[in-house]
């Protein structure tokens, strides 16, 4: 094969012509350059020169004007080959460069496998329909059971039953609790500037300012502190979780697991929901603290607030209630994030891309979950009063 | 060869197993027995099935017909608990060596000897540094997988496997990815550990070199057929198998008699592999 020079100025395009000869033969001549950078004509075009013609039979080559050639070439002259033994036309080699020869013989070689290739179906709406159904179906299920799975995980750690290395969970918990403080401790502190300033501009036309401390301290007690940890978690450990789990996935590591007689639930999954469990309830309290200082820093320097007036109403307005409630949510909101980042990085495929996926999903899947279940709360608590 | 070459009492029984994701068949009809002390190979193509074979075999994979017998217990009609017993009996290196990237190797090896014997924290690390040592690989307990070679990680991995002394031990493509030094150190290692503690072993490949170096029976596993189309010794399919084929592929496709053309195993083991 000629190997292409990279001169670009001194190149001819690669060019063809169709001669019919008596007797159904076709003289198929190539002249110039026949390479990837010279942008010769393709397969398709050769092919329909030919079919123009009726009644051939034969096709040969002269290759006598060619150049240089490359694969282009040789994907040319496959195409015309293919094309024409479809059609029972005889094709005549011959008249190719010998390595062009080799090349055209060697990938027709093994006939294409039946049923190998790839055909691209659309469905119609009902069968897309069905199918979207039954997997959301399997996906549920398997959810389901996911769920059931850690709960008896749980069930068996508080019997004590339950066998999973401690340092794991040692590695979780510093994972889900002190590396996580300075994110947490940003985000809280602007959420409550934030509701402050919100409420500030409202209050002073009434000349309440005094009663931003209230509206600070009930909303961080009650929402902001519980869902804002619930996201960042989500963000930050939920998708480690799934990536973490997804790439054990992808080195057969879960599989190692599972011939051992160990539980990947127990082992890898039961470690992790104990540490968000753990350190949920604990970053709620400090992202509550942290919104009311941040509230209070607008109160002060915006409003003309004393620090001892806004803590004494912070006080008076927030009641243990509040606090419980969205304490208690934290520590659901965690489970929610173990579970989903798990459960995704456990059901990874096993492939790079694939663990992306897992990561991206336990996100989705776990903001989707706490807006949710805050919303069950919020709805709950009303209702029973509290 | 000391006195734990092959004997005749079956260890493993394969009957009429058919392996299937959904509707789409790997394998069907295997039949084959794999004695004590024996280095089963179970051989062919790229994409035949070799590896949901063994996944068969270690419980990760249940089959879709069929019956595994371990000492003649039934493997997948047992309890799970049962099950899961049977499997602390088996050891497996997994093709990628699969060890726990989060653990040191001395941890790795050691993790199923504290979950499974009362030993102390010292002896089990003591145990962990033998197997470690049995597998040249002494000095390195305290490397983590991503820190050593290839070759150093699927012989940690063997360590692993060989941990709590198993009857029997999987070793998926063991010598892939290595160069053909330590490919031999490894088939060195594995006829040691079979000639010194009797174990069992059974191996998915398609290195010839170590196939005719270790094996001491094989099942040939056709990708076209999805079945098994040979069994035996391996140097005695070499030269007498009556399949074509199969001596061919024993041959590296230099067999003169040979009427198919050399890329077609190739080319078709290729298409299974993009199957689901």
């Amino acid at each position: 094969m000629t190997v292409v020079s990279d001169g670009i100025s001194d190149r001819t395009a690669g060019a063809y012509s169709v001669d019919m000869r008596p007797e159904g033969v076709a003289l198929l001549s190539f002249s110039g350059d026949w390479t990837l950078q010279a942008k010769p004509p393709g397969a398709g075009a050769i092919t329909s020169d030919i079919g123009a013609n009726t009644g051939l039979r034969r096709i040969g080559f002269d290759t006598g004007a060619l150049a240089t050639w490359d694969s282009t070439f040789v994907t040319a002259i496959l195409g015309v080959v293919t094309q024409s033994k479809a059609a029972g036309i005889d094709v005549d080699l011959a008249g190719l460069p010998a390595g062009a020869q080799r090349l055209v013989t060697l990938a027709t070689a093994v006939p294409e496998r039946q049923g190998a290739r790839r055909t691209a179906t659309r469905d119609g709406l009902l069968v897309g329909l069905g199918k979207w159904w039954l997997s959301a179906q399997k996906s549920m299920l398997e959810t389901v059971s996911f769920v059931g799975e850690a709960t008896i995980a749980l069930l068996r750690f508080c019997t004590g039953r339950a066998r999973f290395r401690r340092v794991d969970l040692m590695i979780a918990l510093e994972d889900c609790g002190p590396k996580a403080l300075p994110i947490v401790t940003l985000i809280s502190v602007l959420i409550g500037l934030i509701l402050a300033f919100v409420g500030a501009i409202q209050l002073r036309q009434f000349g309440a300012q005094i009663y931003v401390a209230d509206l600070v301290a009930i909303a961080m007690a009650r929402e902001m502190a519980a869902i804002m940890t619930g996201i960042i978690m989500a963000g930050r450990t939920g998708a480690a979780f799934a990536a973490q789990l997804g790439t054990m996935q992808v080195n057969e590591e879960t599989d190692a697991f599972r011939t051992l007689g160990f539980s990947p639930m127990e082992f890898l999954v039961l470690p992790r929901m104990l540490a968000l469990i753990v350190m949920m309830p604990l970053l709620c309290i400090y992202a509550n603290i942290l919104g009311i200082i941040g509230g209070g820093i607008v109160g002060v320097l915006m409003l003309d607030l004393t620090p001892t007036a806004y803590y004494v109403e912070t006080i008076a307005s927030v009641s243990l209630t509040d606090f419980g409630i969205g304490i208690s949510k934290s520590v659901i909101f965690g489970i929610v994030v173990a579970l989903a980042g798990c459960l995704k990085g456990l059901q990874s495929g096993r492939s790079a891309s694939a663990v992306g996926d897992a990561a991206t999903s336990a996100v989705v899947l776990s903001i989707v979950m706490i807006i949710v279940l805050d919303g069950f709360f919020a709805v709950v608590t009303s209702v029973i009063g509290i | 060869m000391t006195g734990n070459a092959p004997t005749s009492r079956p260890h493993i029984e394969v009957s009429n197993l058919d392996l299937s994701y959904g509707d789409f068949v790997i394998q069907k009809n295997l039949t084959f027995t794999v004695n004590h002390g024996d280095i089963f190979i179970i051989m062919g193509g790229s994409g035949c099935g070799k590896s949901t074979v063994l996944k068969c075999l270690i419980g990760l994979k249940s089959p879709a017909r069929g019956i595994v017998r371990f000492d003649g217990a039934d493997f997948w009609s047992a309890e799970q608990t049962t099950r899961e017993a049977m499997m602390r009996r088996f050891g497996v290196l997994y093709q990628s060596g699969a060890l726990w990237s989060s653990m040191t190797l001395a941890e790795n090896v050691g993790l199923p000897l504290g979950e499974y014997t009362d030993l102390g924290a010292s002896e089990i690390r003591d145990l962990a540094a033998m197997k470690l040592a049995l597998v040249g690989l002494s000095g390195f307990e305290d490397f983590y997988p991503s820190e050593i070679s290839g070759g150093m990680q699927k012989r940690a991995g063997i360590a692993r496997a060989m941990a709590l002394d198993p009857d029997v031990l999987f070793l998926d493509e063991p010598s892939a990815g290595l160069d053909p030094i330590s490919s031999k150190l490894l088939d060195d290692l594995i006829l040691e550990l079979r000639d010194s503690l009797g174990t069992t072993m059974v191996i998915v490949t398609h290195e010839l070199a170590s196939i005719f170096s270790i094996g001491t029976n094989s099942v040939f596993l056709d990708p076209v057929t999805k079945t098994m189309i040979a069994q035996g010794d391996p140097r005695a399919l070499r030269d007498h198998s009556p399949d074509a084929g199969v001596r061919e592929f024993l041959n590296r496709g230099t067999l003169a008699s040979a009427t198919a053309p050399v890329p077609a195993q190739a080319a078709s083991g290729g298409a299974t592999e993009a199957a689901p």
